[in-house]
């Protein structure tokens, strides 16, 4: 579904990406963790081109990303992703979000888009919600308006940029029971989190980076279950998260 | 010193014409300035070298030149360019629109700055387009977040209007001004118009007081 290959991505001078390979299969739920600045928002970011790479390729659905002649609006459409501050657009009502990119870039009809992005918000328990604006709801309900806006383009992935880090931590939970719905629906997801809650829960792989490279990439059992066998990178990033 | 003021009535129908053409002025120069402002704001941002280059040279020529000589220079040069007269009026309209488009750009371009870049991403990741993301999502916030400036603006052009008197077009002071010689009612006349000019942009400024509280985001 999504295979990222040796790209490699500078600021100027300042490398923030170096060789970075992985795959994410259909069906499959990738973590992504690591310290901040290394590197893992900005490589889900390259994902769908929201952020350009110099070397390297990531291919998504059979669809080069690197490549000039590709329709990026059009991937980007069929890839999902939700933000670490929502992004709700604050001008439009929440049932303005959910139904506005359904109309102008999926072509849907008025009543078709609001029928979707009502299901969709009941689903994710807000229906009452809906004509409020953005600033009226509260982080944790914005976050799940935001996953909600996201699934109505019925996307073939979704991505996850530390979705609950801008929470207060008793909205965490509501997110993260969205999400494990999703996962266990079979939805294709690359999260970005330090939520190893989720990740021992969900996921598939972990991908651990570091400075710019991928460290560890492996399956969920061995990353979490023989942590002696972790870089020593890796150990001591987990060892100051997992202690509580 | 004996002021007479009798002679303020008689001239009120040719004031009201003067001041039906400046406010026609102001309200054609702001749309005007504020869709072309708005396009060269986009192109001042644009990541294209070549057009924010050209739209920057656009503003900063025009900001850097005193109205009246604009004014003047287009109503010499407009005729060249169009192959007739175009007479005092159009002139007019063509070099206010043109004229304050350079500042509205510069309204417009604070506008747009002040939309955070995740927004930006937001869009683009629902697939929008460049023009679409602009259209349905910065602008719409950008606007709203400088409409206080962007009525500021019109209320200075509003009295920029009065200019336009210089090439014998009849606006609100052009009209005073004609009369105040004919009847020499100079100090009449003129008290009478500066009063119609700061009545205008003292309720205009109190409707953009009014109307900022009202389209305000809420965030």
């Amino acid at each position: 579904m999504i295979s990222i290959k040796n790209v490699s991505k500078w600021y100027g001078n300042f490398q923030v990406l170096t060789d970075c390979t992985t795959e994410v299969k259909k069906g499959d739920v990738v973590v992504v963790c690591g310290p901040s600045g290394s590197g893992k928002s900005t490589l889900i970011k390259c994902v769908n081109a929201l952020e350009p790479f110099q070397k390297g390729d990531i291919v998504v659905d059979g669809t080069s990303i690197a490549d000039p002649s590709t329709n990026l609006p059009k991937i980007r459409s069929r890839v999902g992703m939700v933000f670490q501050h929502f992004e709700l657009f604050p001008h439009l009502t929440i049932t303005r979000n959910l139904a506005l990119a359904q109309e102008k870039v999926l072509g849907r009809s008025k009543d078709e888009a609001m029928t979707k992005g009502l299901a969709l918000l009941e689903r994710v328990g807000l229906k009452d919600h809906a004509h409020k604006f953005p600033g009226q709801l509260s982080g944790g309900q914005q976050q799940r308006v935001a996953i909600a806006r996201a699934l109505a383009m019925d996307p073939i992935v979704m991505l996850f940029d530390e979705p609950t880090s801008a929470l207060d931590p008793e909205m965490v939970n509501e997110v993260l029971d969205v999400m494990v719905e999703l996962a266990q629906e079979g939805m294709t997801m690359m999260c970005v989190t330090h939520e190893m809650g989720f990740a021992r829960k969900v996921a598939h792989r972990v991908i651990f980076m570091d400075k710019g490279h991928i460290v560890e990439d492996c399956a969920k059992e061995e990353f979490f279950g023989d942590l002696n066998s972790r870089s020593e990178r890796a150990r001591h990033f987990l060892s100051k998260i997992l202690q509580h | 010193m004996q002021l007479d003021w009798s002679s303020i009535p008689r001239a009120s129908n040719a004031l009201w014409e003067g001041f039906q053409f400046s406010i026609s002025l102001t309200a054609f120069a702001a749309l005007a300035g504020i869709i072309l402002g708005t396009l060269l704001a986009m192109a001042r941002l644009s990541s294209i070298k070549p057009l924010s280059m050209i739209a920057s040279g656009y503003v900063n020529i025009f900001r850097s030149t005193p109205l009246v000589i604009v004014i003047y220079w287009f109503y010499v040069v407009l005729p060249f360019i169009i192959g007739r007269p175009i007479g005092a009026e159009h002139s007019a309209y063509v070099t206010f629109a043109i004229f304050e488009a350079a500042y509205f750009c510069e309204i417009m371009r604070a506008g747009i700055q002040s939309i955070p870049k995740g927004q930006v991403y937001a869009g683009s990741a629902l697939g929008f387009t460049y023009g679409q993301n602009m259209r349905y999502i910065i602008l719409p916030q950008a606007f709203r977040n400088v409409v206080p400036l962007l009525l500021t603006q019109t209320i200075i052009l509003f009295q920029d209007t009065s200019l336009v008197y210089v090439l014998g077009a009849t606006d609100l002071f052009g009209a005073a001004d004609k009369i105040a010689h004919r009847d020499n009612t100079l100090l009449e006349m003129y008290v009478t118009v500066a009063v119609i000019y700061f009545v205008i942009s003292f309720f205009l400024s109190r409707l953009v007081k009014h109307l900022h509280s009202k389209i305000a985001i809420i965030r």
